[in-house]
């Protein structure tokens, strides 16, 4: 069964594996200069104009994969040599103009940029032109294009511009890590920092979990995953790795919920701070509206701080389908629970080069948390689990949410908020179209995925969130 | 005296919450809730045995049926 959804993220898991296989061996370093060889062999190039610049570009990803620029604090990096240049000239107007009379085009253009030559075939004017795309909407025959970069295009926060050798460049100050350019270039040129080695040594350096225990703490997004094995199996190849025990981030989730839905109802007011990109968003674009996040750390932080007061001598590594979550395991409020962050697809690496098959291990157990933590992963879970958390609560508040699924629905709701015209009272803002499970970290992105994660939520032991927090009290 | 019972998957799934909440009852209802400390773990690398549970170290497996019985003899025996 297909394990990921482009060649790209399987070009990227090749390196991974690679440099994992080598760090378990403790042979990385020795031999490090021989992995693009070993992942391009031969004189035939497969992906680019010749094996040299293939190998060229690997080395660089094997960079990445061993953590990339630490003078650049973005986990997000470009490889410049491995950005194609794509044609960015904005609106254009191709062959398939037919020269036709009704001129549809010319007269939507408020900017008067459209002319037509003797043929009547239409031109842009680019001084003219601001790329609002509506001739192009009205072309009968979808003769005008938008050429724009795909990294462009998946930024929706304008981050991306391009440099003067032609390359994509990200401003730091705008990114809000998200990935969605990561998952968007075809070249696979923009790409997130692995941390793989830093798990790795962890794992190794615990000597079986002896000297402190790993703790893998798994999104709720995992049940969307992996798909061609049992979740059982894939919590069972956890322990295999070297993993101590694995914990739902989901129960992290409904302490959050918990805590959220009480916060709500003294502030009246509230954004969402589960997603960092989310958050990110707010510290840069809408400062004014700080005061309002939920001062809850997010449901990662939450239970890496739990496991932690449990067990004083944990080390917590977060698993998820995110990669803004690697930056947001850098902050100060976060860094002493969580010691690293992986995203599936390096956990799908990090098994490889293990040489596991999950498929063919026994099927251990995961359940912590209740249906409300686990439907975090998917766009509106967390409304209804706020709900339900003051439904549980006896808190006498009726939450009126804005649900927003992505970060261009994010943007709206905050821009009405700093007008005051906002007719809700709490924000769910998730960067990701279709939330957790449309992030950049995932495997496979589909539109089963939501049912997938809902058929988890009901398939959890705890079915109140009171029932799977009551331990804490 | 410190009695650590176990809340991974494994344990919950074989009534952890249950033994939490029993015990939290006998606790108080036996008014110990100042000589019992009463505290959660994720894993105790002994799920075959499940429900864990630790005193002071020391291993009991314990189920929702003998938390009681597991209560009189161990924790309020020895206090």
């Amino acid at each position: 069964m297909r394990k990921f959804d482009t060649k790209v993220q399987y070009l990227k898991y090749k390196v991974l594996r690679e440099v994992a296989n080598r760090a378990w061996n403790d042979t990385l370093l020795p031999t490090l200069f021989d992995i693009p060889k070993a992942i391009v062999p031969g004189k035939t190039s497969t992906m680019r104009c010749c094996v040299y610049k293939e190998r060229a570009i690997l080395g660089e990803r094997v960079k990445i994969a061993m953590g990339g620029n630490k003078e650049n604090p973005n986990v997000i990096e470009v490889i410049d040599i491995a950005c194609d240049e794509c044609p960015a000239a904005g609106y254009e107007v191709t062959d398939s103009c037919r020269g036709c009379l009704a001129h549809r085009c010319e007269d939507v253009c408020k900017r008067g940029a459209i002319s037509f030559d003797h043929n009547h075939v239409a031109h842009i004017d680019k001084s003219k032109c601001v790329e609002c795309g509506q001739c192009a909407k009205v072309c009968p025959y979808s003769a005008i294009i938008n050429r724009k970069r795909p990294c462009q295009i998946a930024c929706k926060v304008k981050a991306i511009s391009i440099n003067e050798e032609n390359a994509a460049a990200i401003d730091n100050n705008k990114c809000i890590q998200c990935g969605a350019c990561v998952y968007q270039c075809p070249f696979g040129a923009i790409t997130d920092k692995s941390y793989i080695l830093n798990v790795i040594d962890m794992i190794k350096k615990s000597e079986n979990n002896q000297k402190y225990k790993v703790y893998a703490v798994v999104a709720p997004s995992i049940s969307s995953q992996f798909n061609y094995a049992k979740l059982g199996q894939v919590i069972s190849g956890l322990k295999e790795l070297g993993f101590f025990t694995v914990v739902e981030a989901a129960l992290g989730a409904d302490m959050v919920a918990m805590a959220e839905s009480k916060e709500l109802s003294e502030k009246g007011f509230l954004t969402s701070s589960c997603c960092p990109a989310f958050v990110q968003y707010i510290k840069s674009s809408f400062p004014a509206l700080l005061p309002f996040v939920s001062h809850n750390l997010s449901p990662m932080a939450t239970l890496a701080k739990y496991i932690k007061e449990t067990d004083g001598n944990a080390k917590v590594v977060f698993i998820g389908p995110c990669t803004a979550k690697k930056a947001e395991a850098q902050l100060d409020s976060v860094k002493p629970y969580v010691d690293s962050v992986l995203t599936f697809e390096e956990l799908q690496a990090l098994y490889d080069s293990k040489d596991i098959d999950i498929t063919t291990l026994p099927e251990d157990v995961l359940d912590n948390a209740s249906y409300y933590g686990r439907i975090f992963a998917r766009s509106g879970g967390l409304s209804d689990a706020v709900a339900q958390g003051l439904k549980e609560q006896n808190i006498d508040f009726t939450v009126k949410p804005a649900v927003c699924d992505g970060i261009e629905a994010c943007k709206v709701a905050l821009l009405k908020k700093s007008k005051n015209v906002l007719d809700a009272n709490f924000i769910e803002g998730m960067a990701c179209i279709g939330g957790c499970i449309g992030g950049a970290g995932c495997l496979t992105h589909g539109e089963k995925n939501k049912a997938e994660v809902d058929k988890y939520g009901k398939e959890a032991y705890e079915k109140t969130i009171g029932d799977a927090v009551s331990f804490i009290k | 005296m410190k009695v650590t019972v176990c809340i991974g998957s494994s344990c919950h799934i074989k009534g952890s919450r249950q033994v939490v909440e029993q015990l939290q009852y006998l606790i108080s209802e036996n008014g110990l809730g100042d000589k019992v400390e009463l505290g959660g773990t994720f894993c105790m690398g002994k799920c075959q045995q499940g429900v864990c549970v630790t005193i002071d170290g020391e291993f009991f497996s314990v189920s929702p049926e003998t938390v009681e019985t597991f209560f009189n003899d161990n924790i309020k025996a020895k206090l």
